[in-house]
């Protein structure tokens, strides 16, 4: 870890001019995590905890405004999350620790980096190191060919294939959430599609805010009313590992036929992976498991997995498949 | 016979008994190795390989030398003479030989290359990351496949009969080849050394499972007399084997400490654990069985090849239980030792006995399919009531009814044996069983006991308590022997200035440490009632001392109740003795010549439930039944955490552990315990132990055997068992992976 400055913002108008080339900081668990690897090496640090954005409200129009620095476990036990967002509320109480969640907050897991090894390793992106784009645009990606079983088989590059880690994330592109940030120009908003980047040539380019803005809230929009949603997670073990794959659905069902339906996959993509092919392949469709295993094909047909990640495609199917039967149930 | 000599043995021995450092733990007094701090304490941080093979090249440290508070860079450049190489001995063990920053080489990745002390552990952390290292690398060997490029030559050992003949004739034969990743110990307490020199003398406060060993490698490398080092290890965040000998960050800091002239702490971090201190290694073993149709063993082999590093000679002898397990007229296990570059393996609990039945135990499995017969009735038709490997009588061996009483709480004569034909609560599942050994003796121990003038009662002994409960043994036993309270009795273990006691390893520390504690014991109440009746004053004065005795910590005529006599202490008030003391020793069994011409071992079998959810390709451990003969069971409450501890690292063995080390760089590539995946809570079996409790009377007067390894055996060839039974899917390479069971054809129906 680097010596940096550290400065405790009070206000979101102090916490934008005092941030220079600095780094926010809430909850932690992922920047002070890199930190200590050297991965980040933030001159400065803003401590935006106290700022007043830790508060879950209802909206008039029947969505719901998530404070940034709302943490996971709040969010996930908050009673209208569980009522008519369960598949966000069980997407976050399948991420991570108790004591993680406690301290994790919704910007922050916005802001979650790639678990990757190689991107994690302190010389990576170095002379002698890993080849990381990430790291250092240009060096290669080791992972390419090197131990790749938890990498992403959905929207990677020849230059990067790293894994988007949330288990929020998914769910909260799953519900079509509507990013809101401040910066030195002023508020604007985000849809959640646009928030993450694909790596494409670029791969350290991670997400679409600009220098200096801050995420200040998320808001969700009226539920789909009759839709139910559903988040489910396969992993090797039951507790505290990032997906093999994951899946977000939301649906409603009439006449035994999907009416509405948005679905997004975890542990697969390099970003958060809304799969409109999916939702194709449903929508109108009967209630009916040929109907699920032709959308679960029709989400992995652009797969592109590497040598040890071949069994993310069929385990990706199948966790699509079986959400997709709970949801419609 | 013991039992009978301690008035108090029926309310302790074999009862439930809370460890006594339980409240030092959970209360967070007790202090592990690095808790301790000292005035001018420095910090130090190892830098380490980024490469797996090769030789440093240039090694500049201008820039960390330069640095806030950095006290001191040891490198191979500045280090000629600070140690003498260990000699191979008899008494002791070293796990690296090679000295750390012996010369330029590079064997493995994350080998320590430099040392940065400094005022602070960030300032030495900052220091130690621009330490600029330029390396000329080579490719390091990591192959996973060990026959590849083995040139060596292979060890025959316990061949009788003749396999190779009995395989050719044998009506049916299996002959399959089992792997076991690399397993990377990680106990709570990591590795960590604070060195303090006073003058010549050295003191190194660690988390060792052998202070005596320790000591005794110390003052040979840093070249000085044994008397002058000590090694205080209080208490241990376990070990698991891999803190049985020292590893190099102890010398770092005792030759950074004598440098500097200052204490010097020095740990070792998670990432260093996957790297620099020890795993189990990789083995790759072909197992042979031929058998007559009704299911008969014929022929043995058991051919395997084990992984060490390039310097150090490891074998994990996977085939040590083999010639004894079964009854088999013809056999012979062969032995393989494949260099790669990784550091150090050492033991891990149940060296060579885990992943070996893991190989023999599932062959035994795929031979009972074979054969369509119940792997249990081929078990028990097999079962030897000799050691054939050593042509000896066992000791105590109750295998038969380890498999008995375990079919009976599992259910097993519900099982149906075609794979997928069992559903509960809309699942499949499976049911496995696997046989457990391991060996039992008595090694030396020395201890001493002193009845002191307050009441309270002090034992003393060089041994340690890794978490096994080692404090509470001796405790239970001065209880028994005297009545006193437990918490009148202080116990202290884990430093070299106490009499010498055995290494925490091998399961061997229960049963060595009872007979010393026991006539340390007896030694000292029989002093204490002479005294007795030689002290003026002394209700029992001119009394003959053998119709006296001491029970409820109370002296007191044989034929009266304990309210007749006295406290004990009183005794030694009168006497005028500041205490009276006595030391007691444990006679190996090896010199016993009522013990040594026997075959001593414990025996168990662990029965695996698993839950198969084909949809999500998910598996799950639901039961565990482990029934176990290991003598008599001391402590009963401690005994089962064992088993249950095994028992939980065994399904991480079977479902989750793999050290992968990329080909590339040679390094332990999920080096993280976000990466290395262990057994959480979550995924947790209902556990459930049973002792059979036969005494083991040649073992040690109590007839205990030790616990602590063998319960890790027989868990991982349980479970793979139990999921080809659920799945059809027979998984040869451990861990078990989803990618392995995707493969199954029994699907939802």
């Amino acid at each position: 870890m680097q010596t940096f400055n550290y400065v405790k913002a009070t206000n979101i108008d102090k916490a934008l001019t005092g941030l220079g080339s600095g780094k926010f900081i809430a909850g932690g668990t992922t920047l002070v995590d890199l930190m200590k690897l050297d991965v980040e090496r933030p001159s400065t640090l803003v401590d935006i905890n106290v700022l007043a954005l830790d508060k879950i409200e209802k909206l008039p129009d029947g969505g719901l405004r998530i404070g940034a620095l709302v943490r996971n476990s709040d969010l996930a036990w908050n009673a209208d999350v569980q009522k008519s967002y369960a598949v966000l509320s069980q997407a976050l109480l399948s991420g991570a620790s108790p004591q993680l969640r406690n301290m994790a907050t919704t910007g922050g897991n916005l802001m979650q980096r790639t678990r990757c090894a190689y991107f994690r390793e302190p010389s990576a992106g170095t002379p002698g190191g890993y080849g990381c784009n990430k790291r250092t645009p240009g060096t290669g990606c080791a992972a390419m060919d090197g131990f790749n079983r938890t990498h992403a088989i959905l929207g990677t590059s020849d230059h990067c294939i790293a894994t988007h880690p949330s288990d929020m994330c998914v769910a909260m592109a799953a519900l079509e959430a509507v990013i809101h940030v401040e910066g030195p120009k002023g508020k604007r908003t985000i849809a959640f599609a646009d928030f993450h980047k694909l790596p494409g040539d670029t791969p350290q380019v991670e997400n679409a805010l600009e220098p200096g803005e801050l995420i200040t809230y998320v808001d969700l929009p009226k539920p789909v009313e009759g839709a139910r949603s559903v988040y489910l997670k396969l992993r090797d073990r039951a507790s505290y590992e990032f997906a093999l794959a994951s899946a977000a659905v939301v649906s409603k069902v009439e006449g035994g036929h999907i009416r509405y339906v948005r679905v997004a996959l975890g542990g697969v993509g390099t970003k958060p992976w809304r799969s409109h092919e999916a939702e194709a392949a449903l929508n109108g469709k009967p209630v009916h498991a040929a109907t699920f295993r032709a959308a679960a094909e029709a989400a992995l047909a652009a797969a592109k997995p590497r040598s040890d990640n071949a069994f993310k495609v069929e385990l990706a199917k199948r966790c699509l498949t079986r959400t997709l039967k709970l949801a419609t149930a | 016979m013991a039992m009978d000599t301690l008035p108090h043995a029926a309310g302790i021995i074999g009862a439930v008994v809370p460890r006594i450092d339980g409240p030092l733990k959970t209360t967070g007094t007790a202090r592990y190795a690095v808790d301790h701090n000292f005035p001018g304490l420095a910090h130090a941080v190892a830098v380490q390989s980024t490469v797996g093979s090769g030789s440093i090249r240039t090694l500049d440290t201008a820039a960390a030398e330069k640095m806030p508070g950095v006290l001191l860079v040891l490198h191979h450049g500045n280090m000629k003479g600070a140690y003498r190489l260990f000699p191979h001995q008899d008494d002791a063990t070293i796990s690296e030989a090679r000295p750390p920053f012996e010369d330029e080489k590079i064997y493995y990745w994350g080998q320590f290359v430099a040392l940065v002390v400094a005022e602070t552990l960030e300032q030495a952390n900052a220091a130690a990351s621009a330490v600029r290292v330029e390396y000329d690398v080579q490719t390091p060997d990591v192959r996973t496949d060990l026959s590849a490029g083995f040139t060596g030559t292979r060890q025959s050992s316990w061949k009788r009969g003749d396999p190779d003949q009995a395989l050719t004739t044998a009506p049916v034969v299996v002959d399959e080849t089992y792997s076991t990743p690399v397993e990377t110990h990680n106990p709570m307490e990591m590795h960590g050394t604070v060195a303090v020199w006073e003058g010549d003398h050295l003191t190194l406060y660690e988390s060792s499972q052998g202070v005596v060993n320790h000591r005794i490698v110390m003052a040979e490398v840093l070249g000085v007399p044994r008397e002058n080092v000590r090694v205080i290890s209080r208490f241990i965040g376990s070990g698991f084997g891999g803190k049985l000998f020292p590893w190099p960050q102890s010398t770092l800091a005792a030759v950074a400490a004598r440098n500097l002239k200052r204490p010097v702490k020095l740990s070792v971090d998670r990432r260093m654990m996957f790297s620099n201190v020890g795993h189990r290694p990789h083995t790759q073993q072909r197992i042979r069985l031929g058998a007559t149709p009704d299911g008969k063993l014929t022929a043995i082999r058991h051919d395997f090849f084990t992984e060490t590093s390039m310097l150090d000679d490891f074998v994990e002898h996977c085939g040590e239980q083999t010639p004894f397990l079964y009854s088999c007229p013809n056999l012979e296990v062969t032995t393989g030792m494949v260099r790669r570059n990784v550091g150090a393996p050492a033991p891990m609990r149940g060296p060579g006995a885990v992943p070996g039945l893991f190989a023999l135990e599932s062959a035994m499995d795929e031979l009972a399919i074979k054969l369509k017969m119940d792997p249990l009735e081929l078990r028990l038709k097999n079962d030897a009531e000799r050691d054939e490997g050593t042509n000896r009588p066992f000791s105590s061996r109750h295998l038969k009814e380890c498999y008995l009483t375990g079919a009976e709480k599992i259910g097993w004569k519900q099982r149906t044996p075609e794979p997928g034909s069992m559903r509960r609560d809309g699942k499949y599942i499976g049911w496995g069983l696997a046989g457990a050994s391991w060996a039992a003796a008595r090694i030396p121990c020395t201890a001493t006991v002193e009845l002191c003038p307050n009441g309270r009662i002090c034992v003393r002994c060089a041994t340690q308590d890794i978490g096994t409960g080692t404090y509470t043994i001796f405790a239970q036993v001065m209880h028994a022997k005297t009545g006193v309270p437990l918490d009148r009795i202080d116990v202290f273990l884990g430093d070299t200035s106490l009499p010498d006691g055995p290494t925490s390893g091998g399961s061997m520390v229960t049963s060595a440490v009872l007979p010393a504690a026991t006539s340390a014991a007896n030694e000292a109440v029989t002093r204490l009632l002479n005294i007795a009746t030689l002290t003026a004053g002394s209700p029992f004065a001119g009394a003959k001392a053998d119709t006296l005795t001491v029970s409820h910590a109370r002296i007191h005529a044989k034929d009266q109740p304990a309210s007749s006599g006295i406290a004990f202490e009183e005794v030694i008030r009168m006497a005028n003795l500041s205490d009276i003391t006595a030391a007691g020793k444990t006679i190996p069994s090896w010199e016993d010549p009522k013990a040594r011409d026997y075959s001593m071992h414990s025996f168990g079998a662990h029965f695996a439930e698993v839950e198969w959810e084909p949809e999500i390709a998910r598996i799950r451990v639901s039961r565990i039944f482990s029934i176990f003969d290991c003598g008599r069971i001391i402590n009963k409450g401690a005994g089962a955490n064992q088993i249950l501890g095994a028992a939980v690292m065994g399904v991480g063995m079977a479902l989750f552990e793999d050290t992968v080390h990329d080909p590339r760089t040679g390094q332990p590539i999920n080096g993280s315990f976000a990466d290395y995946l262990v057994t959480t809570c979550a995924d947790l079996p209902a556990l459930d132990v049973t002792f059979l409790d036969y005494p083991d009377l040649l073992v040690n007067e109590y007839g205990a055997r030790g616990i602590g390894e063998i319960g890790m055996a027989g868990v991982a060839p349980a479970i793979t068992s139990a999921v080809y039974h659920a799945t059809g899917i027979r998984v040869r390479d451990l861990p078990i992976r989803i990618e392995d069971l995707l493969q199954s054809k029994i699907l939802e129906a």
